[in-house]
């Protein structure tokens, strides 16, 4: 064989395995994106009915309730202009209480309840996850464009 | 006045270290000697300057000095000795303290034990790390410097956070950080023998003990950062793809081959311009890191609270290292010939796969961490990959790289035959298959066609590296025949092994169970029960706890008290769960606490886990592959012969 069929053979080899690495990479990603979205734009109906997607915002104080006898657990995710309610069946995290920043992923339930098979809390206390900050800024503007339309009325 | 004489001392360091990065290779390029030769002498002195700005930060937090804002953030007087010391390196501004100073110790390793390479090419090589200290000790002054004061101080500190208040968290950053920054040095051997336009052999071989000593450091990090994951987060997993964990995988990925490209490059001279840029990737890819971790750009267990700013400093800093590399890359890469040949079928060939194969790998890690924040910068909306994107994604990648390991470390230089080849590993192949067999029908739960495959592989890997071994052997059938080189080599690939067959019993066989129990309450897990017993309340020198006692039993016999914590810090008031471990080399029991449910009953998890030692003592024996691989005789020798041609290469392009 010739050099220069070699590397010709070494070229198209190596490009057939980035095309097969590539597609299948580009597969797997595409398959396990989920977005992200706060409860109010999930009130909106922004959020895909059907796809797994994550849920942030403050726990509401005085919303978590635990059943009794099995490990189910319902509490409302709030950004202080909608809510969603959330359930989940689990150990919640360390860090996860009332009041405080938290991400749920999952998917939306018929009854609008959102079920979380994930629920992600901080992991210091002057942590906000950056989504978490941004859906309590927006709602917080959401709310305040709300109160403002009320009083021209 | 300790804190000033910290400030001061990081200014002379950045001083020496802006030195360092002039003279030298100023002194290089006009083949001025006594400017080369200030070389080490800086090297040394920059460390011995941060040495003390390290040790008068430790100093600090030792007589509780609150007025140091970092030392109030981070330490509080009840805080245990040994947490004091580790918590100057639990934070953003310590942490780079402690890589800056580590990068300077490497240098000065650099001018200690290379002193039979050419005083021109340490200079060089000291020059650039010079320069990769002033970026690092700017960085340190102008955005997070260790040493500021806080007004009024406080009377008491607000505790160092309760994760990192664990012996596994001592050793883990400066572990990972002495990888990440050593591979500053084969970076730097890289861009020198760019600027000195001689890339030849010689360099490959001065940088390959170097690439092997951060590899090794910065496997152990990450295998301890796994095992601190897995007992301390109470989640009882060993990898979880954060964003944080991929990136020390990634230069973890490319360090690892560059060092198999640094072989080809040394022995056989080929593969010359590809490895130089390894080089520069692998470092690269350690600034991208630490960009990610300290930006505050990314959701992950480690980005605890971060700031922008840092963040635009190190991607311009990142940017700067890369893209004048890359340029001095494009510059010389015309001149770099590797004008060696070797047939399809030969070791070459299959060290060329691996290469190829780790750093499509790299690329798939790297698009799933970054693809949130290209998503994010493009307005396209706010996204998380999901775990099972990388779980795929790299077992399917790296599966045939495994496989290949076998025929890669059996097959010769140059060329080879198909022939001979299946010869030689016919009997290893059929032993991993006929085993791996009997195992998955004989000796696990259920049958499950990814064990086969795992287990057939990673017994594979030791047949044929078995093999390989006994093959290096002749023609005296001596142990001794085999030099440091090939064992640390078959070690690094037995390592692999233990490693595969570690993640394929955990991925398959673990049982993961959130039960709720009432004290007295038993729950039967397989072969294996747990009796709760109940909870009570104990106290630590800094925290209180409620303290669960279970009685794990194999059939009727006892075999573990186990005592899980759910911790309250003091200070923090951060609650913290401690998971009860009984570890053994073929199972794991591991009990976490979850919540109070009432009426004495708790939420556990209770978790089996078949095989999962197997996972850091594969990487433990990696490591202690490449440390054999790294004290290689020839890298003395070739030391000792290139002694007296040094001055003569000397100032070749004066």
């Amino acid at each position: 064989m010739k050099a220069r069929h070699k590397r010709f053979g070494f070229i198209v080899l190596g490009l057939a395995i980035l095309a097969v690495a590539a597609t299948l990479v580009l597969k797997a990603l595409e398959g396990n994106l989920s977005y992200f979205f706060s409860p109010t734009e999930v009130t909106e109906g922004k959020a895909p009915a059907d796809h797994v997607f994550r849920l942030g915002g403050m726990v509401e104080e005085g919303s978590v309730q635990r059943a009794r006898g099995d490990l189910t657990v319902n509490f409302v995710v709030t950004d202080h202009h909608k809510t969603i309610k959330v359930a989940y069946s689990g150990i919640l995290p360390d860090l996860f209480e009332e009041g405080q920043g938290v991400i749920a992923q999952g998917r939306l339930g018929p009854d609008g309840t959102f079920v979380a098979e994930e629920v992600l809390a901080k992991h210091d206390e002057n942590y906000m996850p950056p989504e978490v900050a941004h859906a309590m800024k927006a709602g917080e503007q959401a709310r305040m464009q709300g109160t403002l339309a009320e009083q021209k009325l | 006045m300790i804190p000033e004489l910290g400030q001061i001392t990081l200014a002379l360091a950045l001083a020496l270290a802006l030195v360092q990065g002039i003279l030298p290779l100023w002194g290089a390029q006009r083949g001025v000697s006594s400017w080369i030769a200030l070389a080490r002498p800086l090297a040394r002195l920059q460390t011995v300057a941060l040495a003390l700005a390290f040790a008068l930060l430790t100093y600090s937090f030792l007589i509780h000095d609150f007025s140091v804002a970092y030392v109030a953030h981070n330490s509080n007087t009840r805080l245990p000795t040994q947490y004091l010391v580790s918590a100057v390196w639990g934070a953003h501004e310590g942490s780079l303290l402690l890589w800056a100073l580590i990068l300077s110790a490497w240098g000065s390793a650099v001018a200690y034990f290379s002193r039979s390479v050419p005083d021109v090419v340490v200079a060089r090589v000291l020059g650039v790390l010079g320069l990769v200290g002033v970026g690092f000790l700017l960085f340190m002054i102008l955005t997070s410097n260790p040493f500021d004061r806080l007004v009024p101080s406080p009377m008491e500190g607000r505790d160092l956070n309760p994760l990192l208040q664990d012996p596994g968290l001592v050793i883990h950053p400066p572990m990972l950080y002495m990888g990440y920054v050593g591979f500053a040095i084969p970076f730097a051997f890289a861009v020198a023998a760019m600027i000195g336009g001689q890339l030849d052999a010689a360099w490959a071989r001065w940088s390959r003990p170097w690439t092997h000593a951060a590899w090794i450091f910065l496997t152990l990090g990450i295998a301890l950062g796994s095992w601190w994951a897995y007992y301390e987060l109470g989640w009882g997993g060993w990898w979880f793809w954060d964003p944080v964990e991929n990136a020390s995988f990634l230069p973890w990925l490319v360090g690892t081959a560059l060092m198999h490209s640094l072989a080809v490059t040394e022995k056989r001279g080929a593969f010359k311009a590809w490895t130089v840029l390894l080089a520069i990737f692998a470092f690269s890819l350690s600034l991208l890191g630490t960009f990610l971790v300290r930006s505050g750009v990314l959701t992950s267990v480690h980005a605890f609270a971060s700031d922008p700013g840092r963040g635009v400093f190190i991607l311009m800093f990142l940017f700067a290292v890369v893209g004048s590399s890359l340029l001095l890359y494009a510059i010389r890469a015309n001149e770099i010939k590797s004008s060696v040949r070797f047939e399809m079928l030969s070791r070459e060939t299959f060290l060329l796969l691996n290469n190829a194969i780790l750093l499509v790998a790299t690329v798939a890690v790297l698009l799933g961490t970054l693809y949130p924040l290209i998503a994010d910068a493009l307005q396209l909306g706010k996204i998380s990959v999901g775990r099972p994107y990388f779980d795929t994604v790299f077992m399917i990648l790296t599966l045939p790289l495994v496989a290949l390991v076998g025929i890669g470390s059996i097959s010769r230089w140059k060329r080879d035959s198909g022939e001979r080849l299946w010869k030689r590993l016919r009997l290893p192949a059929l032993v991993a298959l006929v085993l791996a067999t009997a195992h998955s029908l004989l000796l696990v739960p259920f049958f499950n066609p990814l064990t086969l495959l795992g287990m057939a592989l990673g017994l594979w890997v030791v047949a044929s590296t078995l093999t390989a071994l006994r093959d290096r052997m002749r023609p005296h059938n001596n142990l001794r025949h085999i030099p440091r080189g090939f064992w640390g080599m078959a070690l690094g690939h037995l390592g692999l092994a233990v490693f595969v067959i570690g993640v394929t019993m955990v991925e398959t066989y673990s049982v993961e169970k959130d039960i709720r129990l009432a004290p007295g309450e038993t729950y039967a897990m397989g072969e294996y029960s747990f009796e709760f017993k109940g909870v009570d309340t104990v106290t630590g020198p800094n925290y209180t706890a409620f303290e669960g006692a279970v009685v794990a039993r194999h059939g009727e016999r006892e075999i573990a008290q186990l005592t899980p914590q759910k911790r309250t810090y003091l200070v923090q008031k951060m609650p913290m769960t401690e998971a009860a471990i009984d570890a053994g080399l073929f199972r794991d029991l591991y009990v976490a606490l979850g919540e109070d449910l009432g009426d004495g009953a708790w939420s556990l998890r209770v978790y089996h886990k078949p095989f999962i030692r197997w996972i850091w003592l594969g990487t433990l024996i990696m490591a202690l592959g490449g440390l054999i691989a790294a004290t290689d005789r020839r890298y003395r020798a070739l030391a000792r012969r290139a002694a007296p041609t040094a001055g003569a290469t000397g100032t070749a392009r004066g």
